[in-house]
């Protein structure tokens, strides 16, 4: 039904009206559309990278001898709790306490809401994929990192050659997780900038809601971009499902 | 001696951040005790005897924006609706499993499809529907969360259920139990851990949900984070920060508390979703 009413324009959905590809030619003209294309890739990629990274170094600290590493992890899992809206406006107070030193805020220039969006997302999904990544590396038998230090490697090659390849399906669930999550943010994007400065910091999720609902006789628009959003994360989902069944073969 | 060094440095440097992770709750909660003019201005300073409000804002926030209402909403449809998920999609992955035909196949497949269709795709003709045929309540909305928590719940079950031996059910069987027996009796207190599994990754997004809500209930049946959002956006810049806080703070404290509960189903749940999903 959503595939169909995308080639239609409608208002409610009993007056639909077959228009052909009209809706897409639209949509791909639409500079806002475009514009949150890119600010999500741009987006996605730089929090799929900072959060993995993170999240896998905080994953070794707690695998190590040091004290205190269930309180530290129940810490660091437990902004995971917080929904989407509240946490938009939890960070939405913090940065714009910040940069009001500077007498600007958070609408004054799409950058700051794209590195704002960026650290909630971080202090968001790190803990939760640092949970995964401490089940992996706890999965890795000890006797790989003994024969390794007998051989004689150093921590570093190590963690290069033996940590790294044994925690490759972790690595790939962590990173296919965070993509599809950064990919389908909506609640925080709305709450820490709902777009602003000039709908320059919305994402593809928050774009198709105004164009459903902000936008008179622009609903076929929207369904059309909501078929192009299904459709990438349709692609991401198959690439993952190749990427993990490939390596179960290998292994 | 060099090891033991290390890890103390470790460990200061990992307590700098978990401070560093708390902070934003911790400001959320003190300014939740200061006077509404002081929050915007100077969001980093304790309350002090000038600022301090007590319980002011507490008041406010629930007095104004019927917060309270929407806690209780959210709660029973939080409640139920994860409970109606567990029992059914039990059922049903328990079926999918040991039924083996074409129509069963077919249906798993469409679960599992589900899983990958994003909200926005289904947002508009779904409200639609929903408002057609009269399910924009608190009740209906059950329904609707089934519809959409089925997925994921269906898949991590029935990965469960190919582990329980057969023998147990039939043996069940030739003692004389119906399949319904079978299932109550047999099947459910083997697949218990998994259904809280289920249940609680189920509870975290219900609660926290926005959207659904929104466009399903609107805002004469507001749920929290509905709530929230219409405080913020409804009020056009004469936002009440004190009363605001004061409702973050709700907001967050009753999960907080679920969480250092529940903590071991919960990180359980976070790595048996990942490893299946």
């Amino acid at each position: 039904m959503g595939i169909y009413l995308s080639f239609n324009k409608f208002t409610t959905v009993e007056n639909a009206q077959w228009i052909g590809f009209k809706n897409y030619a639209l949509a791909f003209s639409n500079t806002d559309f475009l514009n949150a294309l890119w600010f999500t890739a741009k987006f996605t990629l730089v929090s799929v990278v900072t959060v993995n990274v993170f999240a896998f170094l905080l994953a070794l600290a707690l695998t190590s001898a040091v004290r205190g590493k269930n309180v530290f992890r129940t810490i660091f899992f437990m902004p995971n709790l917080i929904g989407g809206i509240v946490l938009g406006y939890i960070w939405n107070l913090i940065i714009n306490g910040v940069l009001n030193r500077f007498g600007v805020d958070l609408s004054y220039d799409a950058n700051y809401g794209f590195w704002g969006l960026v650290i909630l997302t971080n202090w968001q999904l790190i803990g939760y994929m640092m949970v995964i990544y401490i089940a992996g590396l706890q999965n890795i038998p000890r006797d790989l990192h003994e024969a390794s230090q007998i051989d004689g490697a150093t921590r570093f090659q190590t963690l290069r050659h033996v940590t790294i390849p044994m925690l490759m399906p972790s690595i790939t669930i962590c990173t296919f997780l965070t993509l599809t999550n950064s990919f389908k943010l909506f609640d925080q994007n709305l709450a820490l900038t709902a777009g602003a400065p000039a709908r320059k910091t919305s994402m593809l999720a928050l774009d198709i809601y105004n164009t459903f609902y902000g936008r008179a006789g622009w609903q076929g628009v929207g369904q059309a971009k909501a078929v192009i959003f299904f459709l990438i994360v349709a692609l991401i989902a198959f690439a993952q499902l190749k990427f993990t069944s490939s390596r179960e073969v290998e292994s | 001696m060099t090891k033991k060094r290390n890890n103390i440095i470790l460990f200061c440097f990992l307590v700098l951040l978990a401070a560093l992770f708390l902070f934003p709750i911790f400001i959320v909660v003190t300014n939740s005790f200061k006077t509404k003019f002081s929050i915007m201005g100077s969001p980093f300073t304790l309350p002090n005897s000038e600022t301090f409000a007590g319980l002011d804002n507490y008041a406010a926030g629930i007095k104004s924006a019927g917060i309270l209402g929407a806690f209780l909403r959210s709660l029973f449809i939080t409640v139920l609706s994860v409970l109606v998920i567990a029992v059914l999609c039990s059922m049903t992955a328990w079926y999918l499993v040991r039924v083996k035909n074409f129509f069963t196949g077919a249906i798993y497949k469409t679960f599992l499809f589900s899983m990958i269709v994003p909200f926005q795709m289904v947002m508009y003709t779904m409200t639609y529907v929903v408002t057609k045929i009269k399910f924009n309540n608190p009740v209906g909305i059950i329904f609707v969360y089934l519809g959409f928590g089925a997925g994921l719940s269906v898949f991590m079950l029935s990965g469960f259920v190919k582990s329980i031996p057969r023998e147990l059910e039939e043996a069940a069987q030739i003692d004389g139990c119906n399949p319904v027996q079978i299932f109550f009796l047999v099947v459910m207190p083997i697949l218990k851990p998994t259904a809280i599994t289920v249940t609680i990754l189920n509870a975290m997004w219900i609660w926290n949900d926005y959207l659904l809500p929104y466009l399903i209930l609107g805002t004469g049946n507001k749920t929290l984070p509905v709530a929230i959002q219409i405080a913020m956006q409804g009020a056009y810049g004469a936002v009440n920060w004190g009363g605001f806080m004061a409702m973050l703070v709700l907001a967050i404290v009753p999960i907080i508390i679920f969480y250092l509960f529940s903590q071991k189903y919960i990180i359980e749940g976070v790595i048996a979703g990942a490893v299946k999903g």
